[in-house]
């Protein structure tokens, strides 16, 4: 079931080429991840969904219709470029943004004091933004961002400027809202972040997606006969013709080590042959981190790109 | 449309609840009630304080008892009297001062010295010439020797204070004020100046805000961004009205009050009188049983019931309507163009090159308007009170003194059309500005994003 697709989008600004032909799918109440290096074109595509820039051609559709304006009291958007009026009381800012997005102001009133309790910043309510610190007034710009219940939640950079053990809270609050029937993108450079949370990710590079596909997919389509294992026994398990030894290290005697396979080899063969020669504590598939992926796939596509010119 | 009221009550809420807005508002009328009164209060208070003068001759009578006493004033003509061992004793002998004239006074203008401590106040000094010169003609015109020179001086006494009297087009007849009608038109010019410029600048100030504190994507992913700007600048104009209003009801509420307490006792009277002495004697000419009432008169009663007549003939309903009219349309053609410059620029410092060009026409406006007080009717005060961009202010320059009604109408006309194509170019830059940062605008650069579609 899909909540949002884009088709096709091309956005053109006057010297460059913003986004050429981008399609997307973001499957309902999962978490989409948006990577890419800086000024891939990501900030321009959650502008577009959000219809601050119209692209010059292509279609965003949401829940089966094409989006229009009327749609936009169903997504709440916290841009990377976020901010709050300095010299406005918090209570009342967050009153007002959440009136323009079509809240009554009862609800909204409501709705704003049992976030701000649960999240422990009613004592703010007050005060004024500018007493506040960054982080803080980050918090109530992700409250801001979800508090009319939108079905699509789109967050730009969401974990810049928190502290971890913020970070960790705001994304147990984007994890519940999922699980409570919310889809979310979120666009990030967090790559720890991306495996921990996103369902799905597309990548965008020069304009153009250049991976897309479900995290788990991914990382097992580009693990590469690569092996963690921990072993205690002879130390001579590190010379094999079978395989070539990446990295190791030695403790306690114990050797925790990763391989690549050689060739056309059943790691059966491989186990067996360890388990002779002492205990294997453990053997898993290395799977490579969504950073690794990230970096490899945007390397390969600078070198295609500079090859195609 | 809900979106833009709620833009709009935050807009004016804000401002409004702001300690300045309400020291703003309250003080202005008070410093506007001093700079009326203050002149009228040293006028009045001038120090009625009794004062002996010494009257010193240098070597000749020929000014005994030509000065005479007045309620405040005593002149002691001392015969003989030591002129410089006056000049130091005359405080401690109870003089307020030492009159010296010399006997060349009848050519030498300059040879009558008024010697004391502090200043002395005008009206005794144009006493004291007056006298003089009324004493030095007479004897002049005495020694022609001519038969009954006392009766023909009398009958040859004229005054002659000229009144200006407009007829318009249905042949009606209007007393005004040439002092009045100027007066009018530089406070009009100037408060529409100061007021375009003041909300203005604040419509500029608050999208550079927004734009700075980076609130502004947050707001435009749930309204327009033409809504957004709508809304500011229709927020401030409301904060404009209001603080405007409270100006006038607490200005004019404040002279009334001070008026009943400074002013003659029962100016009411005084005021019917007048104006029933006015009012004859326009068409008919002379008509000496009223002339002789208002004789009775004091002078500054006088004064004071002719200035409230010419207040009551200016056109009030007319020039105070046009005020808002053109305080609203001028201030919105303005507001977006401040608008659009407050949505291109990073720092205030980059807004200095926009500024300029704006500011220009304001200016230009203005001392267009100042000369148009001098002269009305000129077709360059006509020109450019039809140019949607001085024209407020020109304008009202030109309103005291009666302006053709269609002259008004196409100028508010043009006025708005401008503004409505202002609104619409400032639309596109705003909307491309607000979410430009970190890079230094050019005029190119922004017909570019005028051009932009989308």
């Amino acid at each position: 079931m899909l909540l949002l697709q884009t088709e096709n989008i091309v956005k053109q600004y006057r010297t460059q080429l913003a986004l050429d032909k981008l399609s997307m799918t973001v499957p309902k109440q999962s978490i989409y991840g948006l990577l890419g290096p800086n000024g891939a074109g990501k900030t321009t595509l959650l502008r577009i969904i959000n219809q601050i820039t119209a692209p010059d051609s292509g279609a965003v559709i949401l829940d089966g219709h094409n989006i229009t304006r009327n749609d936009l009291s169903e997504i709440g958007y916290l841009p990377e470029e976020r901010g709050l009026y300095k010299k406005m009381k918090v209570g009342e800012q967050a009153l007002y943004l959440a009136r323009l997005k079509g809240l009554s102001k009862q609800e909204a009133m409501s709705r704003l004091k049992e976030w701000f309790t649960r999240l422990e910043i009613i004592d703010w309510w007050d005060k004024k933004v500018e007493e506040l610190s960054k982080g803080m007034q980050q918090k109530i710009q992700f409250v801001t961002t979800v508090l009319h219940n939108p079905k699509l939640l789109i967050f730009d950079e969401p974990f810049s400027g928190f502290d971890p053990i913020n970070a960790s809270i705001l994304k147990n609050e984007i994890l519940k809202l999922r699980d409570d029937g919310a889809t979310v993108i979120f666009s990030t450079h967090n790559m720890g972040s991306v495996e921990e949370m996103c369902d799905h990710i597309t990548l965008i590079d020069n304009a153009k997606s250049i991976l897309e596909g479900s995290v788990s997919k991914i990382r097992e389509e580009w693990a590469a006969n690569e092996y963690d294992v921990i072993f205690r026994g002879e130390a001579n398990v590190l010379s094999n013709s079978h395989y070539e030894v990446l990295k190791s290290s030695i403790e306690n005697g114990k050797t925790s080590f990763r391989l690549k396979t050689v060739g056309d080899i059943d790691i059966n063969n491989i186990i067996r042959d360890m388990t002779d020669r002492g205990k294997v504590l453990s053997f898993n598939p290395a799977l490579p981190s969504m950073n690794e992926i990230f970096i490899r796939v945007v390397e390969a596509n600078k070198n295609k790109l500079s090859k195609s010119r | 449309m809900s979106n833009i009221s709620t833009i709009i009550s935050r807009e004016y809420s804000t401002r409004v609840k702001k300690r300045s807005f309400i020291i703003m508002t309250v003080l202005t009328p008070l410093i506007f009630v001093a700079m009326f009164l203050i002149p009228a209060l040293i006028m009045g208070n001038e120090d009625k304080e009794f004062k002996k003068i010494a009257v010193i001759e240098d070597g000749s009578d020929l000014f005994k008892g030509v000065l005479k006493d007045r309620d405040d004033v005593d002149f002691v003509y001392l015969e003989n009297a030591d002129a410089i061992e006056l000049k130091t004793t005359f405080e401690e002998k109870g003089y307020y001062g030492i009159l010296y004239i010399s006997p060349v006074v009848t050519n030498v203008p300059e040879a009558v010295q008024l010697i004391s401590k502090k200043q002395p106040p005008l009206d005794l000094l144009q006493y004291i010439e007056r006298s003089l010169e009324q004493d030095i003609e007479n004897q002049k015109l005495l020694a022609y020797n001519i038969e009954d020179i006392d009766e023909i001086l009398k009958s040859v006494q004229t005054d002659v204070s000229v009144q200006t009297i407009r007829i318009d087009d249905a042949g009606q007849t209007k007393e005004t004020s040439t002092g009045i009608s100027m007066a009018l038109a530089y406070i009009g010019a100037l408060l529409m100046y100061m007021v375009v410029l003041l909300f203005g600048v604040q419509v500029m100030r608050g999208v550079s805000e927004e734009k700075n504190s980076r609130i502004v994507e947050v707001i435009i992913s749930s309204v327009k961004p033409v809504e957004l700007m709508l809304g500011k600048i229709i927020g401030i104009a409301l904060v404009g009205l209001t603080q405007f209003s409270i100006w006038m009801l607490l200005t004019f509420g404040i002279l009334t009050v001070v008026q009943s307490q400074v002013l003659p006792d029962n100016p009411k009277e005084i005021r019917e009188q007048i104006s029933q002495s006015v009012m004859s004697q326009v068409p008919t000419g002379q008509d000496r049983g009223v002339t002789e009432q208002t004789i009775q008169l004091s002078a500054q009663e006088e004064e004071f019931a002719k200035i409230y007549n010419n207040l009551m003939n200016v056109n009030w309903p007319l020039i105070i309507t046009s005020f808002f009219f053109y305080f609203i349309f001028g201030y919105l053609l303005y507001a977006s163009v401040f608008a659009a410059i407050g949505s291109a620029v990073d720092t205030d410092s980059d807004t200095q090159q926009f500024m300029f060009p704006v500011m220009l026409p304001i200016i230009l406006g203005l001392f267009v308007a100042i000369g148009t007080m001098e002269n009305p009717e000129s077709s360059l005060s006509f020109w450019f009170s039809m140019i949607p961009f001085t024209s407020p202010i020109v304008m009202m320059a030109r309103l005291p003194f009666e302006v053709p009604t269609w002259e008004v109408v196409v100028s508010v006309a043009v006025l708005i059309a401008t503004f409505i194509g202002f609104v619409f170019l400032a639309a596109k830059i705003y909307r491309v500005g607000i979410l430009m940062y970190g890079k230094k605008i050019s005029y190119k650069e922004m017909w570019k994003w005028i051009k932009y579609k989308g």
